[in-house]
This record gives structure tokens, sequence and C-alpha cells, in this order.
């Protein structure tokens, strides 16, 4: 017998009698008075950075300015660029800032949703010096059980919630921003 | 023979400094949790849930294992199944071969722990490199995590300040967090991208699409599977969950529970392969039926890997994750590994105080220290424990059993306590061992009440 009948077989014969899945009652869980207020106050105490933008043309400057410093700074807030999609790990290495489109803010944990089409390519926001993401206020949510009623994890290839840097706390539990991946995270709320 | 928990705990708290410090560092980490924990008002509720989840999701496991199979094999996964540890790596080492790959990088698992695999793969000149930083640390001092979540948490800066002199090059004596962290990230930068082969584990799996998510802090495990043209995801088969929606449930409680994160940084939903990638999803048994089909230990297998009964339990706290000389210390960990091998493992349930503090910070509300009673009981019936305890034991069952006996036994105690104590304050009575005895009281509590428990009653 296969392995795989094996253990199949043996987690049949071993297994309980069934019993029903939880309802999950989403009156009782907690709701805040503004969820922008929330959201900036768990991510800036994680270590991310919130700035309220009445306008998104206002981030056009600063990508101009960030495009002319010379270092790799990739732009998809507004279209995803296929040439990005086929850069290899050693090419992306390089990136110092790249600007991403996401889908949704979380309230209670200051985490945002990204879908693989808003990376274009799935290293970016892990491989970037620097994440800056931009959301809509509207869009942000209570709740990870609000967040997931918005979005499907089976559409597209990946997805990510992202909150925050990259960090570490393995020596000392000294907390360290910029284990491996972004030093950065900024989130762009636009109004 | 397996060295046993006391000898090794014996070993640990020679250094008190260090003892005390450990003991410190993980109740500040059981703390961060409790505080996380008190801003969430239905947070009790989401333990409910957590658990009534993961019984029914044991409950129906079988046609959820054969969902989520196909469900991912129609996304393009490549499902292998591995009825041990042996298994699971020889399936690991085969992938490695028919791909040609040198250069393999690890995000931090524990089932690959479990099964040894770094050892496997060494014996036949394959080198893999752990990116969890805590992990890499203890991979060059050639040790084993101590923590499941916090792998080098018995290290101090300056072991991790020489261990990177030592293995990067790195300025000596600069204990800098900082400093250190950043040699670490250079280092393992250029290993990520000249990655050809990512292995990491899996959090939770999903029946209803055949997906996974893995949850990081550094990143790791992503800047390795989106590098690497192979990813490898290694699972134990109590990680599926029914739903998408169920995710909400656990990653609420998961960050939580471990460190008093609200979320981990990145919490990672794979669903299907890169264009021009391979992945492979390798769901392991190893002894995990059988705790299935053993209705006291059942529960064991809810476990989520948050590690909130380490930081919690004062036996942990005290003696250092290695002294549990398995993959998975605390008290999870001596639950699930005499189901593994009993005899081997026979002293880790007696590795505890039976306080309950465990069960009480479990997210998925495992009953743990009933369980390490239970445990007991059974390897005391299987003939697994040593004989001066097997010898105390019955001497307590007969001394129990007949009053008269006791009686007399205690008044002896007292009196040699009292007129000679050097017999019983001394090396020899274990009971001794870092603490004063207690002065004897004349007469027994009995004694007493049946001189002034009547005039009291008038």
């Amino acid at each position: 017998m296969s392995s795989r009948d094996k253990i199949l077989n043996a987690i049949a014969a071993n297994q309980p009698d069934l019993v029903a899945p939880p309802t999950i009652d989403l009156d009782t869980v907690i709701s805040y008075e503004d969820n922008y207020t929330q959201f900036k106050k768990v991510l800036e105490g994680i270590g991310g950075k919130v700035e309220l933008l009445s306008d998104i043309a206002i981030l056009n400057n600063q990508i101009q300015k960030d495009k002319a410093s010379g270092q790799l700074v990739i732009n998809m807030i507004d279209d995803v660029d296929k040439q990005i999609v086929m850069l290899t790990s050693f090419e992306l290495e390089k990136l110092e800032k790249v600007y991403l489109r996401a889908t949704l803010g979380v309230a209670e944990n200051g985490s945002v949703w990204l879908y693989e089409s808003q990376m274009g390519n799935r290293l970016l926001p892990f491989i970037c010096q620097h994440l800056m993401l931009v959301i809509h206020k509207k869009d942000i949510v209570t709740t990870m059980h609000h967040a997931y009623q918005q979005i499907d994890i089976a559409k597209e290839g990946f997805g990510v919630f992202i909150a925050g840097p990259s960090k570490t706390a393995d020596i000392e539990q000294s907390l360290v921003i910029g284990a491996h991946g972004a030093r950065t995270a900024t989130i762009y709320v636009v109004e | 023979m397996t060295p046993k928990h006391a000898d090794l705990a014996e070993q640990f708290i020679t250094d008190e400094p260090r003892t005390n410090w450990h003991d410190e560092t993980l109740w500040f980490v059981r703390e961060k949790r409790d505080k996380a924990v008190h801003g969430i008002p239905e947070w009790e509720d989401l333990r409910e849930w957590g658990s009534q989840i993961k019984n029914h999701s044991l409950s129906n496991l079988s046609q959820y294992l054969k969902e989520f199979e196909e469900k991912a094999t129609a996304n393009g996964i490549q499902i292998h199944w591995a009825a041990t540890g042996e298994e699971h790596n020889q399936i690991i080492h085969k992938i490695i071969q028919k791909n040609n790959i040198q250069r393999i990088v690890k995000s931090k698992s524990m089932l690959t722990e479990e099964c040894h695999l770094n050892d496997y793969l060494e014996h036949r000149g394959i080198e893999v490199v752990d990116s969890d930083l805590g992990e890499r640390i203890v991979q060059f001092r050639k040790e084993a995590p101590s923590h499941i979540v916090l792998p080098a948490i018995h290290l101090k800066k300056q072991d991790v300040s020489e261990t990177f002199h030592e293995h990067l090059n790195t300025e000596k004596g600069n204990n800098d967090p900082q400093y250190l962290t950043e040699a670490a990230r250079g280092h393992l930068r250029d290993k990520f991208v000249e990655s050809e082969l990512s292995i990491t584990g899996v959090n939770f799996a999903i029946a209803e699409t055949g997906g996974f998510v893995v949850c990081t802090n550094e990143g790791n495990a992503d800047m390795g599977a989106h590098s690497a043209a192979v990813h490898i995801a290694c699972m134990g088969f109590e990680k599926i969950i029914p739903k998408a929606e169920h995710l909400a449930v656990f990653l609420r409680l998961l960050a939580r529970s471990a460190t008093g994160q609200p979320i981990t940084t990145f919490s990672s939903h794979f669903q299907k392969p890169r264009d021009g990638q391979e992945m492979h999803i390798v769901i392991v048994d190893n002894g995990r039926s059988t705790q299935l089909g053993r209705e006291d230990f059942r529960n064991s297998l809810k476990c989520i890997r948050c590690a909130a009964c380490f930081n919690t339990c004062p036996v942990y706290r005290r003696s250092g994750g290695h002294s549990y000389h398995t993959s998975t210390a605390g008290p999870i960990g001596s639950i699930l590994n005499p189901n593994l091998d009993m005899k081997a493992n026979s002293d880790l349930p007696f590795a505890s105080t039976l306080c309950g503090s465990c069960t009480n910070v479990c997210p998925v509300k495992i009953n743990i220290h009933e369980q390490l009673w239970k445990w007991r009981q059974e390897i005391v019936k299987n003939g697994y424990v040593d004989t001066t305890k097997k010898i105390g034991m019955n001497g307590m069952a007969v001394l129990f059993s007949y009053p008269a006996i006791y009686r007399l036994t205690g008044k002896i105690g007292r009196w040699v306590m009292r007129v000679v104590p050097f017999i019983t304050n001394n090396q020899l009575n274990p009971w001794y061992k870092q603490r004063e005895m207690p002065k004897p009281p004349k007469e027994s509590f009995r004694d007493w009440y049946k001189k002034n428990g009547n005039s009291q009653k008038n």
C-alpha cells in the first residue's frame, strides 16, 4: 500500500466522530470608533509609518524625485510593468524602493493585504529596502474576519498580509527592524 | 541512552544568573502576550472558536486531506505523503537529486527538525542554510533550537557575537544586536539570491482552496520561496483547517499568543507556483495518526505551535529548552514526544508542576496539564519509570493505605528531623537540594485536632 493510502486509512480509522464547526458570531467581535485611527496606532506601534494623503497625486512628486536619485525604484501604483515580472532575485537585490497598491488594511493589527497582481513579481515587497504601500481610507476594515470576507485568497497564485517592516528579536529579545526584507514600511492612506 | 530532563536541567541551572535571566526573558514574552490579549475583549470566544474549528477538522481529517490534495494538485502543486520522518527526508532528497540542486535555504520549520532533515542531507553531502536569524545562530553553533518560536532564546548577545565573529568575521566583542543582525542580513541575502531550492514549513493548510499559509516576522520564508526555482513546503497533516474564513481566527490567535504581536509581519498565502516554478508539499504522519487514535492525547494535535505554553511554564523557564532533549520542548512537547517514543521520552511528562498555566494560555484550549498527568499514568503502567520512583510510589501507596503505619511513620519522621536533622538534611535526600527542610511540628495535625477540635465545636 502507498504511504498516502496507509496514512489516510489510519486517519480514517482513528479520527473521532464528526463534530460541527463553530458558528462565528461577528456581532461579538471588537469594533473601533475610527478604523483609520486604530490602524495608524497599531501600525506605528509595530514599526510601520502611516501617512494620510488628501490626493494620490501628491505622491507622484516624491516618486519622480526618488527615480531621479539614481537608485532602483519601482512604481506599480497605476500600472503593472510586465518587465518587472521577469526580473531575477539577483537584479531585484538592488531594489531600493517600491511603490505598490494594496487591497485593504486591517485596523486591529495594522496589516495590509496585497494580491500577487499588485506586486507583479512576488519578490518585490520582500526584497526591497523600503516598502511603500497605498490604500484607500474606506478600505480599512475592523478585524481579520472582515478582511477575509472581502478578499479571495484562491483568486491568484499568491497573496500576503504585511504588517510593518521586516523585523527580528532573535538576539536577546532586542527588537531589530530590517531583518531580511524591508527596513521601512510606509502606508499611504488616501482619503 | 537519552540523557534525562532532570540531569540536563541540573547542568543548565549551575549558572544561576543565566538561569534567572532565561526565566525573566521568557516571562517578559508571556507578559507581552497578556497585554496583547487584553486588547481583544472577545479573546475567550476566539479561543473557543479556534478549539472548535480544530475539533471539527480532526473529526473530518481524512476527507479534508483528500480535498486539499485534489485542489492543490489542480493548482499545479505536487503532493507527497510521508508515513515517517525518514520517508519525508527521502522525498526531499529525491527532489534535490532530480533537479541537481546545490544551494538550499530553509526557513524555520519544526517539522524538518523533528525529522532531522539537516543531518540526513548532510550525511549525503548536501548543505542546507537555515535562514531564520535565531535558527542560523544555533546552526553555526551546531546546536538544536531550544524554543520553537525563539530558537536562540538560551543565548546571550555575547554568545551570538562570538559565533558571528567566528563564522561571519564580525568585529570581536561587538555585542550590538543591530550590528549583528545587519551582518546576518548581508550574509543571508547572498544565500537567498543564489538559492535554487527553498524549504519552508506550513502554518495552516486550507482544504477549501488547496493553498497554505506561512507566517514569519523576518520575511525569510518569502525571500527563499520567491527566489528559488523549487519550493518544498513540509507539513504535519494536522495543519489542515477547513476554510479560508477560519484563517481569521487562527491569525488573530497565533502571534498574540506567541510574542504579543497583533499579527506576524508577513502572513503569506501560497496558492499556486509562480510561472516556471516547481512547488511541492510533503504531508507527514510520523506518529500523528497514532496520537489521533489515543483519545486522551488526541487534543495535542490541535496545537498551532505558538509556544505560549513554553513561555509561561515555570519548569521550562528555569530548565531551558535543551533539557527536553527533543525538537519540540516545553509542555506541548512533553505530550507529543512520548507518542513518538514512550521509553526515550518517559521523563518529559514529569518535567512539570501540573500548575495548569500552560492550559490557561493555550489559544486552542488544549488540556495540556491534564494530558501530562495522563501520560504519567501511561508511563508507570508501561514500566518506564525509574526504579527509585517506582519504589517510592509503591511505598507511598502502602503508607496511605494503612493509617496506623502512616501515623507511626509521621511520628518517627518528626522525631528524626528534630533530634537528628542531619539524617534528612544531606545531599542524599533529593528534597534537600536547593531548599531547606521545614522545621517539623511537635505533633501532627490529627493529634492537634483531637485535642482542640472538640472544644472549638462547643
